[in-house]
């Protein structure tokens, strides 16, 4: 990247862009406009669609002076171009005049329109794209008003051709401008759609199986310039300017994608207002103007007709719909008994705002809190987390990102987005992983470990480093005269700005505390901690998890015990029996805050009906620690209330000053209180600055039809360094490798597409959908008698669970891995026994 | 009378062969060349005033010079043979009769431009001209003309051949390199040129094999014998490939700037049944047509520009009083919309839409403003693609509007041809 400036003309106005920049580029900065079809500016230009021609001049030059030739007034004499010249793929220079407006270049664009409204259907009155349509809208604006052409040699084509079950074409809208082609090549690697045939017979195809094979694809239709590509989710659903469109936050992971909720009322749902579709809404900072299928396809439980909609109370064995004002009063009356002897387990699915409350309602009773998590390490990312003032989209060239113990293709498909891009930016990457990932393809550096070695490696990349090297356990103590290890090593500790994201496969809760810590040591050893672009960046397993650490929730080291010793427990977004069925959850109390009626929800005494995220507001802490708020977009089902409010009411029958109303008026409690979140209010969380891409309604031909963001990009929390604070090294004490007793290690791995109680709702992903499987390599499962497809019994513990055998040569010797939320109850990797139950003949 | 050059071996029997090729001083331009330095040859080459005989007639001179000169850099050749220009059926003719005259020509390219890999694309229906190359390459390889350290001079040189599969537009340069990395046959953006950027990232130099075939000459016998032939601006011996109405069609070397009139009624043997000359395409179907005005231009680049056609690869394809104008506008236009690559929407759509107009018109369906409309949108599709492709296919039907607007005015009004002509095909 240069920092030069070129300075051009383009219709009359002065014009100053950064050199490299392309003509089309140059205009929106300046606020005119050249049509495009093909360009986007998130992609790289080909000159397919021929939309953007413009009237190029360049300054004469002198060959023998290298000085511009100068008119007799002056002036710089131009010569132009008598062919007209792409505006996409032509780079400014010094000097250079543009003309966007003259007749030749009007004449240019109502050619091309033309040419294309002759092989369109012009369907629009029944197109998914009409009304946001860049074809629609260019062609009012530079078209001819009717075609001198005749209608009975269009083409007809499939209207409904499926790519996959997700997508579908309308072959005869596409105008082969080969954006989601690009899209799919250039900016997620799934190469799955490309064209086929050629001239007038150009089509996209697909070529994985299962169809359109990508966890991105659903970003194609939004990008798309027709209504060719739709999504199965919303083809057919609605008008856009029906629709109107609230600001909100994606729950699914720990990225906080930012999304547009688009709500209709409709006949067909009673009258009532509901989610027609989510959109990408536009921050560069966290999502840029991507999101990732789950993301977009996996908000259907909000709307499932499964959803409590009544508190319950047990009466006579039985759960039965009360008041509200019983229930409440019911549990107050319980809880004020349990008093110390309350425990109150939650999630990071619940924001700020009910974290906040549930912690203040239980420290006025002098109860205990707990976050329910299987992944550690929020102190660490409070001390050294990626600092206030980041942008991954800032990293590349001398610096450096490290993966660990996480799978972000699956765990967080944007953060794997971004991070592939700053290593295409020239970020050295280090990706650390047991078994091989989707991320490794970028990396410069691929580090191997055992499972359990996560810190060990780490704390031996720190020893190559330096000349003090503390001991380390036998099994990773000579790791660092590793080459590959002191490579990678010494490459992070030169980089200017360096980030380490750190997960959980394969990691206890415990042992997470210890590879955080590592982390942390790595960070601040290197002198990577503290400024912006630099710390560490937790993948959480839940959206908020981040902000539940901020706001003072910890995992409890031993849970069982603490839940054992409970008088009344109050369980709210989480479903601890659930995920492990051997927990012996009997307190005196149980009371159970959540969407669904959970197999905990099933054992309890008090059952509470919550709101979903899209019906009331709330704000989250992503894991690069952005503060993002997000808006109701469909009125409240009526009798279930948002967490904060529940927990509010139920204070003030205690007599605890809550705030139970307004999740804004929550906030600013939160602010007066926790020292990092000083300041933050919802208006400092609304602020929406000038993006680019320009992106948006107004504008939809250039960057597709995402979002503009108008309703806030968040605000970054400061790290404890960047606060003053003093962070220092500590050593962490690593964990024992776990007994297998001639049994194999069991893992357990996140799919994006899982069968847990929230995406199950979305039943369109059925087909994607990871099932009761289990991954050995073929030389484990040849040991144990294992055979592709086998029906396995598992036994951990006290656990057990039936898995169907897939033989994958990527799976570690001497490791199971099991997915997460796929019916199988293991939530930390522990020893499993296998016995084959039935044998697969299908072969 | 002109001794021919490039076609000198090919009526000999087995003129294919390694041995008669060798047996006629064949690859003693090599041994020569192999002793020069790239920088002379560079320069024999640009006082020859060779220029590109696949078309665009760029000096090839220059095109060398181009070429990156640090050695660290691995450069290719690029051999076009994929001759899919209607009316042109000469580079065939070298490749099946005489292929070791065009190797000899790029084994001399590759060395000058240090080169050590040179790929052959063929265009995919030759199959003896497959066979043939293969051959050729194989026995070059045995005598030490191809591969490692050729003829002792420390040069190594490797040669493959690459079928095509029946795509006009992989004739285009930078779709030829597509093609050749496996790929779709979609013309590149241009700049990079292919000398910066060429096959698989390398720097590559693209020839049509009769350029190609000329180097060996002119190492032999100098640049100056060789711009002693042809016109001003034009040098050197050029293959006519002529077709059409004439009572001996094929392929003709004669010397460039040889009249229109002494190739077709001197050497192609005048006008079959002895019938009037109505017109003639002078370069391939992408040149605009000529009429029986034109007989005494003169065969070269600047020549025929200066009468609004173009040289182009110098198939002459020759049309008596018998051919409806309209039917070969439309035919040729249905040929460009049939290989337009689909890349670009002027091509695309465009080419289609000219067809249909023409189409209309030949039979007899046409309307009053058809023709100013087919002539609005040749105009919306020349010079606003992303290859040359667009301005070559508007020719045909562009020309002979041009040309011969009566006869078109006649369909339109009398709904038949002028030219007593039946449509067909
Ligand atoms: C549409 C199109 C088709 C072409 N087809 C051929 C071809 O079949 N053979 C060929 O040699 N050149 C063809 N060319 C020209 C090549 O792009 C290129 O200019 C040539 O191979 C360069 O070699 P030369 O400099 O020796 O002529 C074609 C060009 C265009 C635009
Ligand atoms: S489907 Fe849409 S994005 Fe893809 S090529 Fe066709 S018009 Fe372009
Ligand atoms: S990456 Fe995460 S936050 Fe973003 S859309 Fe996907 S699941 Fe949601
Ligand atoms: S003009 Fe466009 S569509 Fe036609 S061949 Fe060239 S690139 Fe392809
Ligand atoms: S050619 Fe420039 S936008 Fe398509």
């Amino acid at each position: 990247m240069t920092n030069k400036m070129i300075t051009l003309t383009i219709d009359g106005i002065q014009v100053t862009v950064p050199e490299g920049t392309n003509i089309v580029d140059a205009a929106k900065k300046a606020g005119i406009d050249i049509p495009v079809f093909c360009y986007h500016p998130k992609m790289k230009p080909v000159g397919m669609c021929r939309m953007c021609l413009v009237e190029v001049g360049r300054p004469v030059v002198d060959r023998n002076t290298g000085e511009f030739v100068r008119n007799e007034d002056g002036s710089l004499k131009i010569q132009f171009n008598p062919k007209l010249e792409t505006g996409c793929t032509t780079l400014v220079s010094e000097g250079m005049v543009v003309i966007n407006t003259s007749d030749k270049v009007k004449r240019g664009r109502k050619d091309i329109l033309e040419f294309l409204l002759t092989s369109h259907p012009l369907d629009c009155p029944i197109c998914d794209k009409g009304g946001e349509c860049p074809l629609q809208n260019l062609t009012m604006a530079h078209g001819p008003g009717t075609s001198r052409f005749l209608f009975d040699e269009k083409k007809h084509l499939l209207k409904h051709y499926p790519l996959g079950e997700l997508i579908y074409l309308d072959q005869e809208r596409c105008i082969q401008c080969g954006r989601c082609i690009r899209f799919q090549e250039e900016l997620v690697d799934d190469p799955v759609i490309g064209f086929s045939q050629r001239g007038r017979s150009l089509q996209i195809v697909t070529f994985s199986e299962p169809g359109f094979d990508s966890i991105f694809s659903g970003n194609t239709t939004d990008i798309c310039p027709v209504g060719a590509l739709t999504t199965a989710d919303f083809r057919f659903g609605a008008r856009p300017w029906e629709l109107n469109a609230a600001a909100s936050i994606c729950q699914q992971c720990a990225v906080g994608c930012n999304l547009t909720l688009n709500v209709r009322r409709e006949a067909a749902a009673g009258g009532k207002v509901v989610i027609k579709r989510v959109m990408p809404r536009q921050n560069e900072w966290v999502n840029e103007i991507w999101i990732c299928d789950k993301g977009r396809f996996g908000y259907h439980y909000t709307e499932a007709p499964e959803r409590l909609t009544q508190p319950l109370i047990r009466k006579e064995g039985e759960l039965v719909p009360v008041s509200w004002e019983e229930a409440l009063g019911f549990v107050a009356e319980r809880f004020r008994q349990a008093g110390k002897g309350l425990l109150t387990l939650a999630s990071g699915r619940l924001s700020n705002e009910d974290l906040f409350n549930l912690r203040k309602l239980s420290e006025g009773l002098g109860g205990k809190i707990a976050l329910y998590t299987q992944m550690s390490g929020g102190e660490q990312v409070m001390q050294v987390g990626l600092a206030k003032e980041s942008n991954l989209a800032e990293l590349g060239q001398g610096d450096a990102i490290l993966v660990i113990a996480s799978d972000l293709h699956q765990e967080a498909p944007i953060w794997w987005l971004r991070v592939k891009q700053a290593a295409e930016r020239g970020a050295t990457l280090i990706v650390a992983h047991p078994r091989p990932t989707r991320l490794e393809k970028f990396a410069k550096h691929v580090l191997r470990y055992r499972y359990g070695d996560e810190a060990g490696l780490l704390l031996a990349m720190l020893n190559s480093l330096s000349a003090k090297r503390p001991a380390l356990p036998e099994r990773v103590s000579t790791l660092w005269r590793d080459d590959q290890v002191q490579a990678a090593a010494k490459a992070f500790a030169e980089a200017q700005n360096a980030v380490i994201f750190f997960g959980n496969e394969g990691v206890g809760l415990q042992a997470s505390q210890a590879l955080a810590q590592a982390c942390l040591n790595l960070l601040l050893a290197t002198n990577h901690a503290g400024r912006p672009n630099n710390g560490l960046i937790p993948v959480w397993q839940r959206p908020n998890d981040q902000g539940a650490w901020e706001l003072g929730w910890r995992p409890l080291p031993n849970l069982d015990e603490a839940i054992s010793q409970a008088n009344a427990i109050y369980v709210v977004a989480c479903d601890p029996a659930g995920d492990n069925p051997t927990l012996p959850l009997t307190p005196d109390f149980l009371v159970v805050q959540d969407l669904f009626l959970t197999a905990t929800a099933k054992l309890a005494h008090v059952v509470l009906p919550a709101l979903p995220f899209t019906e009331r507001e709330g704000s989250l802490v992503n894991g690069e620690r952005r503060v993002q708020r997000y808006y109701p977009a469909v009125p409240p089902r009526p009798s279930a209330r948002a967490d904060f409010t529940i927990t509010g009411q139920l204070g003030k029958l205690l007599g605890i000053d809550l705030e139970d109303r307004l999740a804004s008026k929550v906030m600013l409690r939160i602010a007066a209180e926790v020292p990092a979140f000083s300041g933050i209010t919802y208006t400092a969380l609304a602020y929406a600055p000038e993006q680019w891409p320009i992106i948006g309604r107004e504008d939809l031909y250039y960057g597709g039809t995402t979002y503009e963001n108008k309703q806030g990009i968040g605000v970054q929390l400061p790290n404890a360094l960047q606060q003053g604070e003093q962070v220092t090294l500590t050593w962490p004490s690593l964990a024992q490798a776990t007994e297998i007793n001639g049994g194999l290690l069991a893992v357990p791995v996140t799919k994006l597409y899982d069968s847990g109680s929230t995406l199950v709702h979305s039943k369109l992903l059925d087909q994607r959908r990871v099932a009761a499987v289990l991954w050995i390599h073929p030389d484990e499962a040849a040991a144990h008698a294992v055979q592709e497809g086998d029906l396995v019994h598992l036994q951990f513990g006290e656990a057990s669970a039936m898995a169907t055998a897939i033989l994958d040569k990527t799976v570690p010797q001497g490791v199971i891995l099991l997915p997460r939320s796929a019916g199988i109850p293991l939530l930390e990797p522990c020893a499993a026994q296998l016995k084959v139950v039935e044998r697969s003949y299908e072969r | 009378m002109f001794e021919p050059v490039l076609t000198r071996n090919i009526h000999r029997p087995n003129s294919e062969k390694i041995y008669t090729y060798l047996a006629h001083g064949g690859y003693e331009a090599v041994r020569l060349a192999l002793k020069k330095s790239p920088e002379e040859l560079i320069d024999m080459v640009k006082r020859s005033g060779l220029r590109g005989r696949g078309g665009a007639g760029f000096p090839a001179g220059k095109k060398w010079e181009y070429m990156p000169k640090d050695p660290r850099i691995p450069k290719i050749v690029a051999v076009n043979t994929d001759e899919g220009e209607p009316g042109t059926f000469k580079d065939r003719e070298l490749v099946e009769r005489d292929p070791h005259q065009v190797i000899e020509g790029v084994i001399i390219a590759s060395y000058t431009v240090g080169a050590r890999r040179a790929y052959v694309y063929i265009r995919g229906e030759f199959f003896l001209g497959v066979k043939r190359w293969i051959k050729a390459i194989a026995d070059a390889y045995e005598h030490g003309f191809l591969g490692k350290n050729i003829l002792g001079s420390g040069f190594d040189l490797e040669m493959s051949v690459h079928r095509g599969a029946g795509a006009y537009i992989c004739g285009e340069e930078t779709a030829m390199l597509e093609s050749l990395e496996g790929k779709p046959g979609n013309p590149r953006l241009k700049p990079p040129y292919p000398a910066q950027v060429g096959l698989f990232g390398l720097p590559t130099l693209v020839h049509n094999i009769e350029t190609l075939a000329c180097i060996p000459h002119i190492i032999l016998r100098g640049p100056e014998w060789f711009a002693s032939i042809g016109t001003a601006e034009s040098k050197g011996p050029k293959i006519f490939s002529v077709s059409g109405h004439v009572n001996k069609p094929g392929n003709y070397e004669l010397p460039l700037g040889t009249t229109l009139r002494e190739i077709i009624y001197e050497h192609a043997g005048g006008i079959r049944g002895g019938k009037k000359l109505k017109a003639v395409i002078p370069g391939g179907a992408s040149t605009p047509v000529l009429t029986a005005e034109h007989l005494d231009v003169p065969m070269a680049f600047e020549t025929l520009a200066a009468v609004g056609s173009q040289l182009g690869t110098g198939a002459i394809i020759v049309m008596d009083e018998t051919t409806c104008m309209v039917e070969v506008a439309r035919r040729l236009t249905k040929f460009f919309a049939h290989e337009s690559c689909g890349r670009c929407v002027p091509c695309r759509l465009g080419s289609r839409r000219l067809y249909e107009i023409l189409e209309r018109i030949e039979c007899g369906q046409g309307k009053p403003a058809d023709l100013n409309l087919a002539l609005e949108l040749a105009q919306g599709i020349d010079g606003t693609t992303f290859c040359p492709m667009g301005s070559a296919l508007v020719n045909p039907a562009r020309s002979t509007i041009k040309q011969f607007r009566e006869e078109y005015e006649y369909h339109l009004t009398y709904k038949r041809c002028l030219a007593g002509n039946t449509h067909s095909g």
